[in-house]
């Protein structure tokens, strides 16, 4: 039997836990905010654009959602095998593909602010 | 003498005979005990008056030798340890999910005693001492890092908890992994990488998803759950020195 | 007499309603659908950033709708779900000795408790909402 290379996944799933526990639930609650209507100061263009524009705020962004991304789809991934679906290569690839392609995407918005 | 208060009982037994049965049935019983009895009284009560062909393991009735795990209304428990009076009309006994039955309550633990077996629940010492150089010594501090996870009666209640187990019969399971780690983190002990060459694979802690069925049940608080996260933590650091760090190990 | 044991099948689709807390188990992990749904959200937020005010003030406005508010709530919902469970978790993972004694489980969950909610009111204080 040979050793797992499943930290490779568990790893960033890990941190992704952790960064959503942290993160995300204060973030969900300013975009309910702004879908009520009441748009908070910090979501104006002018103040995340500034966010967004430096270096810190870009690796912060980044990090949080690209982990969030990735634990999230780690997490579905051993979801689906306890709903019973048994093609777990097929069902990891494209939820990690998925999380994989978001994080690019999210990397290359950023550098374009 | 008080008198002690007696009630009426009604079990609903999973019975199998695997010389005349191929499928389980379950089998109604009515029996008078004492309010203060547990299950394994009830059950005692009706092998001696009632059913003789009942078969169910125990042997020491106060929750220490771990051999009357079942299932009680779908919860793994010791029998001697479950109360009579904390139930409500008819119990429902089966054996332990997740083993096979070899018959009636009584089960199979020959893949958990193989399992347990692997993992070298044992002390590997760095160097072996003769005797005459006296014992490998150990402060209370040191003792206290692993005593919790040496509680472990090998009752397998966890394993009747486990739904990973149940779902993967591969995965090395809740106590003989919690066993491993008992081991690594003795301070007289230097056998952690031998036995990383089981826990460290996907039939070890990574068939593990955090469900924490296993410390819920165990009669024991040995919280196989905690054992099986940080071995996930020492086993991602580890894959990490051996992969990414130049000259790490291997 | 030969050993004949009877092996049952655990049911790969249905076990978790064997016990509710395998049905609490579930829920936690399908925090994971609303909490991903939630984050490729935001990946389409920072394309409408990206693109300039006019694309970031139309999709701020585009959240405004009921479907969206439904969404919002199951994402906070599973988000704090997440939350609770995975600080609960903590004091197993990485349990802290101390001499002979290990430090209580509910201090180590509760510390990380604190710093979410100092971290929670700062986010929002410099977020503006209050």
């Amino acid at each position: 039997m040979a050793k797992s290379h499943k930290p490779v996944v568990w790893f960033p799933f890990a941190a992704g836990g952790t960064v959503i526990a942290f993160f995300i639930p204060v973030i969900v609650v300013l975009t309910f905010l702004a879908a009520l209507g009441h748009i908070p100061a910090g979501l104006s263009y002018e103040r995340m654009h500034a966010l967004a524009g430096n270096g810190l705020g870009k690796l912060i962004i980044f990090g949080v959602v690209a982990l969030s991304l990735w634990s999230s789809a780690h997490r579905l991934r051993c979801t689906c095998y306890d709903f019973g679906v048994r093609a777990d290569t097929l069902v990891a690839t494209v939820l990690y593909v998925v999380a994989i392609v978001g994080s690019l995407l999210s990397a290359m918005y950023l550098l374009q602010i | 003498m008080t008198q002690m208060k007696e009630r009426l009982v009604q079990l609903e037994v999973l019975r199998y005979n695997p010389d005349t049965d191929t499928e389980a049935h379950f089998q109604r019983y009515e029996v008078t005990c004492y309010e203060e009895g547990v299950v394994l009284d009830a059950l005692n009560k009706i092998k001696a008056d009632i059913d003789p062909t009942l078969n169910f393991r125990w042997s020491c009735h106060m929750a220490v030798c771990g051999s009357c795990g079942m299932m009680i209304n779908g919860e793994p428990k010791l029998s001697c340890h479950t109360f009579l009076r904390e139930y409500e009309g008819v119990i429902r006994v089966e054996p332990l999910a997740h083993f096979p039955i070899e018959r009636d309550l009584v089960t199979a633990p020959d893949d958990f005693m193989e399992k347990l077996k692997r993992v070298k629940p044992y002390i590997i010492p760095k160097e072996k001492k003769p005797i005459s150089e006296g014992e490998y010594k150990q402060t209370p501090t040191q003792l206290m890092k692993f005593r919790q996870y040496s509680m472990c009666i090998n009752c397998m209640l966890c394993y009747a908890a486990c739904p990973e187990y149940g779902l993967d019969p591969q995965f090395i399971g809740p106590a003989a992994l919690t066993m491993a780690h008992r081991y690594n983190q003795d301070s007289r002990d230097a056998g952690r990488e031998e036995r990383q060459e089981v826990v460290a694979t996907h039939e070890g802690v990574w068939t593990c998803t955090f469900v924490g069925a296993c410390s819920e049940v165990c009669p024991a608080h040995v919280d196989p759950a905690s054992a099986l996260q940080q071995m996930k933590i020492t086993s991602s650091i580890d894959w990490i020195v051996e992969h990414l760090i130049p000259g790490g190990k291997k | 007499m030969s050993r004949r044991p009877l092996v049952r099948e655990c049911p790969p689709t249905t076990w978790y309603f064997r016990q509710p807390r395998y049905l609490r188990y579930m829920s936690r992990e399908i925090t994971s659908v609303f909490v991903g749904a939630y984050c490729v959200l935001l990946v389409v937020g920072l394309q409408r950033l990206s693109a300039g005010p006019a694309a970031w003030e139309a999709f701020l406005l585009g959240l405004r709708s009921a479907d969206s508010i439904v969404f919002h709530l199951l994402a906070l919902a599973a988000a704090v779900y997440h939350a609770t469970t995975w600080f609960n978790a903590t004091q197993k993972a990485m349990p802290i000795q101390i001499g002979e004694d290990f430090v209580p489980g509910n201090v180590i969950s509760g510390a990380h408790y604190v710093a979410w909610a100092v971290l929670s009111v700062v986010i929002l204080y410099l977020a503006g909402v209050f």
